[in-house]
C-alpha cells in the first residue's frame, strides 16, 4: 500500500462529513457512499503512472474514467449468477432447497438477489425470468399467476434501489413471458430493466407483447439475439444498461476511454491516431489489467463468496469491458482541427472517420492481452457506455448527439448500423416514439425487424407522454424525478443520476419519432 | 411516363399497418372543406406569390415556372401556406423508377409503400407501374383514395394492390356535397365493391360534427362491410378532426368530443367491424 498525506486524509474526511449530512441522500444511499470513501482511502492497486494525467485531472481534460469503481475493487463490477443451477439446487449459505412450487420460486430468487454484489451492491441481472419460472407457472392459473407476479416485482421495485437491476426474456414464446409482460405493462416502475431477446424464430406476437408493455412502461428493450448469440454462443445474458455479458460469469470492471477528451489533447487528426489515442488505450488497459490482477489475487472474492463456492458463477465465465464515450464529439473536434466539413450523424465523410477511429479501438483490443479473460479469447469486450450524470459535452458509446439527431429516423438507422458491431458486450440506442404509435406498433416492429436484420443490436423505445422513461440505459420515473429536484429523499439511486442526465446531457429531449 | 409527387414521407406509422414508405401524389378532384393537406389539391400556376414569402430564397421565378431548390429550403411551409390556390411549388415530376429508388432506401425497415394524395388514381398509370416495382421489391402495396375511381373497372390496378384504403366522409349525398363538392354515388358503390372483393384494407372517417352526421355514415358503412369481415379484417378508422394544416377559412370548424370518437369506435364494433379504432 503506498502511504496517503495528511491533506488528501482531511479532504477525505471533509467528503465523508457531506456525505453524512447529505439531506437528499436515503440512508442506504449514504451506507453505500460511505463505504466507496472508505475504499478509496487505500491505494493498493499496481496503477500505471502516467494514469493521474489522464483520469485524475480537471474534467476537460480528462481521457479516462473509472466510474467510480473505487480503489481496491472486492468484487467484480457486474455478476451474473446461474439461476437455473440455483433453482435446481438450492443454496447451503442461504439454507435454500430446490423450490417446489411458484411460491418458493420467486421467494427464494428474492432472498438470493439480496446476496448477489455488484458495483451498486445491487444485481445487474435478475435471471431470464420466463424460462426459469415457466415450469412454475404450468400449474398455476392466469390470474394466481399474475398476483405472484405483481408482487414479487413491486418487491424488486422497491428493494432493489438502482435500475441497473435487469431480467431477460425470450427469444422463445412462453406463458410466464406474456404473464411478465402483462405486468410489467401495469406496474408502470423502473425497476427491474428488462429486455427481450428477439430472432428470426421469435414470433411477431410476442415481440408485440413487449412492444405494447415498452409503450406503458418504456421496458423492455429488445436485442439482437443472432448477433449475441455469434458473438458470445448461447450462454449469454444482458445485465445492467444493455451489457451482453456469460451467465454463471460477469465483467470485473468497466472503464471508458472519454473520447472528445483525448481528441482535444490531440493536435491533430495523424497526433489522435499515432500518438494520443494508442497511448491513452495502452495507459486504460494497463489499469483495467491491475484492477483484474488485485480483485483475482489479492482480495479474495472467487475464493471465499458463496455464489463462487456454490459454483453459481465461475471465475472463467468472467471478462471485462473496455468502455468509450463521445465518438460524436471526438470526431466533430478532429474534424475541425482539421478543417474539414461535417457533423457526426450528418455527413459519410464525419460517419467515416467514427468508423476508422472504432476499428484502431477493436484493433488494439484485439492486441492486447488481458488478464483472467479466457472466456473472451483474452481479450476484453468492447462496450459502448451510456454515459453518467456529469459528462458534459459527450454523448453516450457512438450515439449522435441529442439534438442533433437526422430528422429522418432511417438515416438515424443507417448510421447506427455502422457502429452497433464493435460493442459485443452492449450499446444501444433509445428512441422516444409518438402516441399514435400506440395504435400502430406493428410501426416498431417493422424497425426491429429491419434493424436485426442488419447489424443493429439493440433498441430502446418509450412513448413520448410516459412516467417511465429511459434516460441513457437505465429507466427512472419522471415522477421521481421531480421530487428529488423539489429536495426531497427517493428510493432509486438511478433517480438522482437520470436527474443529472436530463439537466447536463438534455437526456429527455431526444427527437420524437 | 412520370408523376407530380408532392413528398415522400420515409417511415410513416399512420398510413396504414406497420411501418410504411408513404408516397404523396399531388391533385385531387375533391375539394374538402376540412383537407389537412390542402396544398395537395392544385397544380400550380406559377403566379409567383410563394416566391415573395419564402425566407431562404429557395425558390424563383424562371420561365414562367416555379423552380425549388430544396437545399436551401428549411421545411417552413411559409410557400403552401401563402398559396391561394392549394398547391405547392415543391412538387417534384418523377418517373416510377426514381420514386422506387427512394422508397428502397428504406428497406428492411419497412413492409410496404403507401400511395395517397391528392388523389392517387389520377396519375393511374404511374400508379400501375410504381406499384409493380414494388411488388418486385417484396413491398405490401396500399393505396389511400377517395374513392372517385372505379377500381371494379381496374382489374390489373387491383392485381398489384394489395388493399385499398377508403376516404368515406358522409354516407348522406347531401352532406357529402357540401363536405366535398362531389356526389358519393362512386364512393359507396367501392366500399362494396372493395369489401366483397377482400380489397378493402380500412375505411377512414373524419368526424366533424357541423359537417355531417358521423353516427349514420359509421353506421351505414359498418352495414355494408361488416358481412365481408371474415374475408378481410377491415380496419374502420374514426379520425378526429383537427385543425392543423386546414385552410384559414374552414380553421374554425369545432373538433369532436372523446367521447363522441369512442361512442362512434364502440357503435362500429357492435355494428360487426371489431377493428375499429379512434386516431
Amino acid at each position: 500500500m503506498r502511504p496517503i498525506s495528511m491533506e488528501t486524509v482531511e479532504e477525505k474526511r471533509r467528503e465523508i462529513l457531506a456525505t453524512i449530512q447529505d439531506r437528499t441522500a436515503s440512508h442506504e444511499q449514504k451506507v453505500t457512499y460511505l463505504a466507496r470513501h472508505a475504499e478509496n482511502f487505500l491505494t493498493v492497486i499496481d496503477e500505471p503512472k502516467e494514469l493521474d494525467e489522464l483520469m485524475r485531472c480537471p474534467q476537460e481534460q480528462r481521457c479516462i474514467c473509472n466510474l467510480f469503481e473505487g480503489d481496491a475493487p472486492y468484487r467484480p463490477r457486474y455478476i451474473c449468477p446461474d439461476y437455473p443451477k440455483f433453482l435446481r439446487q438450492g443454496s447451503g449459505f442461504l439454507q435454500l432447497g430446490a423450490p417446489q412450487d411458484l411460491w418458493e420460486a420467486l421467494n427464494n430468487l428474492l432472498i438470493l438477489y439480496h446476496n448477489v454484489p455488484s458495483i451498486t451492491n445491487y444485481p445487474v441481472y435478475i435471471g431470464d425470468l420466463d424460462t426459469l419460472l415457466e415450469p412454475y407457472v404450468a400449474n398455476v392459473d392466469d390470474e394466481t399467476a399474475k398476483k405472484a407476479l405483481r408482487l414479487f416485482f413491486v418487491q424488486v421495485d422497491r428493494t432493489i434501489l438502482d435500475s441497473f437491476c435487469h431480467a431477460n426474456v425470450g427469444p422463445a414464446d412462453t406463458r410466464a413471458g406474456r404473464l411478465i409482460m402483462e405486468v410489467e405493462a401495469e406496474l408502470e416502475d423502473a425497476v427491474p430493466n428488462l429486455t427481450m431477446r428477439v430472432s428470426e424464430d421469435t414470433p411477431d406476437d410476442f415481440v408485440l407483447a413487449g412492444i405494447r408493455c415498452a409503450l406503458r412502461s418504456a421496458k423492455p428493450s429488445f436485442a439482437n439475439d443472432r448477433m449475441f448469440r455469434s458473438e458470445l454462443g448461447d450462454n449469454y445474458c444482458i445485465a445492467s444498461c444493455y451489457n451482453g455479458l456469460y451467465k454463471a460469469g460477469g465483467s470485473y470492471t468497466l472503464c471508458r476511454l472519454l473520447l472528445h477528451g483525448i481528441a482535444k489533447r490531440s493536435a491533430n487528426l495523424e497526433d489522435f491516431k499515432k500518438n494520443q489515442l494508442p497511448f491513452v488505450m495502452d495507459v486504460m488497459a494497463r489499469y483495467m489489467d491491475a484492477r483484474i490482477r488485485f480483485l483475482v489475487e489479492e482480495s479474495g472474492f472467487f475464493e471465499s463468496n458463496f455464489l463462487a463456492r456454490e459454483g453459481l458463477i465461475q471465475r472463467e465465465n468472467f471478462t471485462a469491458m473496455f468502455g468509450m464515450v463521445g465518438l460524436a464529439e471526438c470526431v466533430n473536434t478532429l474534424l475541425e482541427k482539421e478543417g474539414r466539413e461535417g457533423r457526426f450523424g450528418h455527413s459519410a465523410e464525419a460517419d467515416a472517420l467514427g468508423v476508422e477511429i472504432m476499428e484502431q479501438i477493436a484493433a488494439f483490443n484485439q492486441a492486447h492481452q488481458a488478464p483472467y479473460c479466457e472466456a473472451t479469447g483474452g481479450h476484453y469486450l468492447l462496450h459502448a457506455q451510456v454515459g453518467i450524470d456529469s459528462d458534459k459535452g459527450s454523448s453516450p458509446g457512438t450515439r449522435i448527439p441529442i439534438g442533433e439527431e437526422p430528422a429522418e429516423l432511417v438515416d438515424h438507422l443507417k448510421n447506427i448500423n455502422l457502429f452497433h458491431k464493435y460493442f459485443p458486450s452492449g450499446t444501444g440506442d433509445i428512441f422516444p416514439v409518438d402516441l399514435t404509435v400506440h395504435k400502430n406498433p406493428k410501426f416498431v416492429l417493422d424497425v426491429i425487424r429491419g434493424s436485426f436484420q442488419l447489424d443493429i443490436r439493440y433498441l430502446s423505445f418509450y412513448s413520448s407522454d410516459s412516467d417511465v422513461v429511459r434516460v441513457t440505459g437505465y429507466l427512472v420515473k419522471r415522477s421521481e424525478m421531480e421530487k428529488l429536484a423539489a429536495g426531497q429523499n427517493v428510493r432509486q439511486n438511478t433517480t438522482g443520476l437520470g436527474l443529472g442526465a436530463s439537466t447536463n446531457c438534455k437526456a429527455l429531449n431526444r427527437r420524437v419519432r | 411516363m412520370e408523376a407530380l409527387v408532392n413528398k415522400i414521407i420515409p417511415f410513416s406509422s399512420v398510413d396504414g399497418p406497420g411501418n410504411r414508405t408513404a408516397v404523396f401524389l399531388q391533385g385531387c378532384n375533391f375539394n374538402c372543406l376540412y383537407c389537412h393537406n390542402p396544398e395537395t389539391i392544385q397544380l400550380c400556376r406559377a403566379c409567383g406569390v410563394c416566391v415573395e414569402k419564402c425566407p431562404t430564397g429557395a425558390l424563383r421565378l424562371q420561365g414562367g415556372q416555379v423552380k425549388y431548390d430544396p437545399s436551401v429550403c428549411v421545411l417552413c411551409d411559409a410557400c403552401i401556406k401563402s398559396c391561394p390556390h392549394s398547391a405547392s411549388p415543391r412538387v417534384r415530376r418523377m418517373a416510377p423508377q426514381q420514386v422506387m429508388e427512394e422508397v428502397a432506401r428504406n428497406q428492411p425497415f419497412i413492409r410496404g409503400i403507401t400511395i395517397s394524395g391528392g388523389e392517387c388514381t389520377r396519375q393511374r398509370d404511374f400508379l400501375l407501374e410504381l406499384l409493380l416495382l414494388a411488388r418486385q421489391a417484396g413491398l405490401n402495396t396500399l393505396l389511400d383514395s377517395n374513392g372517385s375511381y372505379d377500381f371494379s373497372a381496374d382489374a390489373e390496378l387491383m392485381a398489384v394492390a394489395d388493399g385499398v384504403m377508403l376516404d368515406v366522409k358522409a354516407w348522406d349525398s347531401v352532406q357529402h356535397q357540401r363536405v366535398t363538392g362531389r356526389d358519393n354515388a362512386a364512393v359507396l358503390a367501392n366500399l362494396f365493391w372493395l369489401a366483397q372483393a377482400g380489397k378493402l384494407e380500412e375505411v377512414r372517417t373524419v368526424v366533424v360534427p357541423e359537417l355531417f352526421d358521423a353516427e349514420q355514415t359509421v353506421r351505414e358503412v359498418c352495414r355494408v362491410i361488416a358481412p365481408y369481415i371474415p374475408l378481410r379484417n377491415t380496419r374502420y378508422k374514426i379520425i378526429c378532426y383537427r385543425p392543423f394544416g386546414v385552410r384559414q377559412e374552414y380553421r374554425g370548424l369545432t373538433p369532436p368530443s372523446a367521447e363522441q370518437l369512442a361512442q362512434l369506435c364502440q357503435l362500429a364494433q357492435s355494428c360487426g367491424v371489431p377493428n375499429a379504432v379512434v386516431v
